[in-house]
């Protein structure tokens, strides 16, 4: 973690998924960073996302497996409807079933040491 | 004081050493290796080199090199980032160099270990302090740990919008494939590909199979730059530096630029061909072959119209015309590019780049061959030229 990043994942050991949001100009912004490119602005805090979005893109991993992952993996970017993107795991659902535009909802995923991972699931699935 | 590096300078040499799985030697060895055969093909001495530039991610430091081939002064060095980004790169260093009179001979050089050493496919990791490793922070938890993953995102995006066909992307594979037959130092040269293999290889990051994968390859290469002026009284016909520049475009990340309104194009590699074309005065009509960087094959028809032989969405009617073989509208790759021949990051299609103008491929196009495309890196902060005869 580092001072640019370490709040995001914070925010998601509280079962939130974060957005960094400009204090100068109040717009959205992600991956974070500590200035606003629009307005140059250092302030910024953190909106909570609704955790609602569409499937922008996605890929399944199958090789090579690393250790801790089970596969195949299905990666998604998700368009949330705050209208940032976010890179995410989708789970629950098998890779034929994964496709463009789909509805998706974020839920936290904990990890056996612990971690809290935002990861997303179809809308409306189990 | 030149105002633009058009046709300020010129490659006058190549090195290359052996490609293979296992070198058996340091990267070290390699690169003096490569450079000395760059000096003997231009016919200099390595003494007489007082320029090196190479990649962030190369191991072998500049002053280590100049000592291993016997180099006096240097007054030129420099490290360009971004893994395949760099390629090109390091041709626009050295050209500006040349130019400002800041060196005369300056050599480019990537030496790697590939698959023997590291390998790039092995995931990142480490303490997360540097911007970079924050970036990168976003995708390893998710499992998204090597570059076919990152890449894999944008080019099934691109291939939904506009219908283009795991058979396209095999047909890339396919064609260079056929390059590699004719040229004995590639990986590729005696081992034909077929439709029906490459549609059953193994899937590693969907859309992309093993096909769609460039080689990892032990192996080294260096590019001599001086002035065209001196390159023309050397031992080979220069390849005259006709535009070069690096292209970094707005939201641009290392591999992973997501966040931008559409995946389906590169915007990097537009800002590249405009440059180009602009600092030449050439345009798309006037490039007869490419060697265009490819580390995966959706990347080769994304450029295809990133740098105008084509609108957007269709570089894959190019691409089913036959547009990127030997006798098609723009050979492509005609060693084998990364795909076929090896993985030197990209350096190694400099080099082509440069035989192509010296009609000295093995995949040599009938038709006259007055300039080239070569670009670096896709997907990171990239760059591209275009050589001329001299």
């Amino acid at each position: 973690m580092g001072l640019d990043n370490a709040w995001w994942w914070k925010m998601a050991a509280d079962d939130k998924l974060g957005i960094q949001r400009c204090l100068g100009c109040l717009t959205l912004r992600h991956p974070p960073r500590p200035m606003c490119g629009d307005c140059h602005s250092l302030e910024w805090d953190a909106v909570e996302a609704s955790g609602k979005g569409s499937i922008c893109s996605y890929t399944v991993l199958r090789h090579p497996q690393f250790p801790g992952y089970e596969y195949p993996l299905v990666i998604v970017l998700v368009d949330l409807e705050e209208g940032t993107r976010v890179t995410s795991q989708l789970v629950g659902c098998e890779p034929e079933d994964v496709d463009f535009g789909l509805q998706v909802e974020m839920l936290i995923q904990r990890d056996p040491d612990g971690f809290k991972l935002p990861v997303f699931k179809l809308a409306g699935s189990a | 004081m030149p105002i633009s590096l058009k046709d300020e300078a010129a490659i006058a040499g190549i090195g290359l050493t052996d490609f293979s799985k296992q070198s058996g030697v340091s990267e070290l060895s390699l690169a003096a290796q490569c450079i000395k055969s760059a000096c003997d093909d231009a016919g200099i001495s390595p003494g007489e080199i007082d320029g090196l530039v190479t990649y962030t991610l190369d191991s072998s430091d500049e002053v280590e090199v100049a000592r291993a081939v016997g180099a006096s002064d240097l007054s030129f060095f420099s490290q360009i980032n971004y893994g395949g980004g760099a390629a090109v790169g390091t041709i626009a260093q050295a050209a500006m160099a040349v130019a400002t009179g800041q060196a005369s001979n300056v050599v480019c050089y990537r030496a790697m270990n590939g698959r023997s050493g590291k390998r790039m496919g092995q995931g990142v990791s480490g303490d997360i302090s540097s911007s970079d490793l924050i970036h990168w922070s976003w995708y390893t938890p998710y499992g998204m740990l090597i570059p076919g993953s990152w890449i894999a995102m944008v080019a099934n995006k691109y291939m939904h919008r506009y219908g283009v066909t795991r058979e396209d992307l095999g047909r890339v594979a396919i064609s260079q494939r056929n390059h590699a037959l004719r040229n004995p130092r590639a990986y590729g040269y005696g081992k034909p590909l077929t439709m029906e293999q490459y549609l059953n290889s193994k899937q590693i990051a969907e859309p992309l199979c093993l096909y769609d994968f460039c080689q990892e390859t032990d192996g080294a290469c260096a590019i001599l730059v001086t002035s065209a002026e001196r390159a023309r009284d050397l031992k080979q016909k220069p390849a005259v530096i006709r535009a070069v520049t690096q292209a970094s475009s707005r939201g641009q990340e290392q591999m992973t630029s997501y966040y931008r309104d559409e995946l389906i194009s590169l915007p990097e590699m537009e800002l590249a061909a405009k440059r180009i074309y602009d600092m030449s005065g050439l345009g798309p009509d006037d490039i007869d072959a490419a060697c265009l960087y490819d580390a995966f094959t959706s990347e080769i028809i994304m450029q295809l119209e990133s740098f105008g032989f084509c609108g957007a969405g269709e570089g894959k009617y190019l691409v089913r015309e036959g547009a990127l073989d030997v006798d098609g509208r723009l050979p492509n790759n005609t060693h084998g590019g990364l795909i076929s021949e090896g993985y030197i990051h990209g350096m190694n299609n400099i080099a082509e780049g440069v035989r192509l103008i010296r009609c000295d491929s093995t995949s040599q196009p009938e038709k006259a061959v007055e300039h080239v495309l070569v670009s670096s890196g896709v997907g990171v902060p990239t760059g591209a030229m275009i050589l001329g005869r001299g």
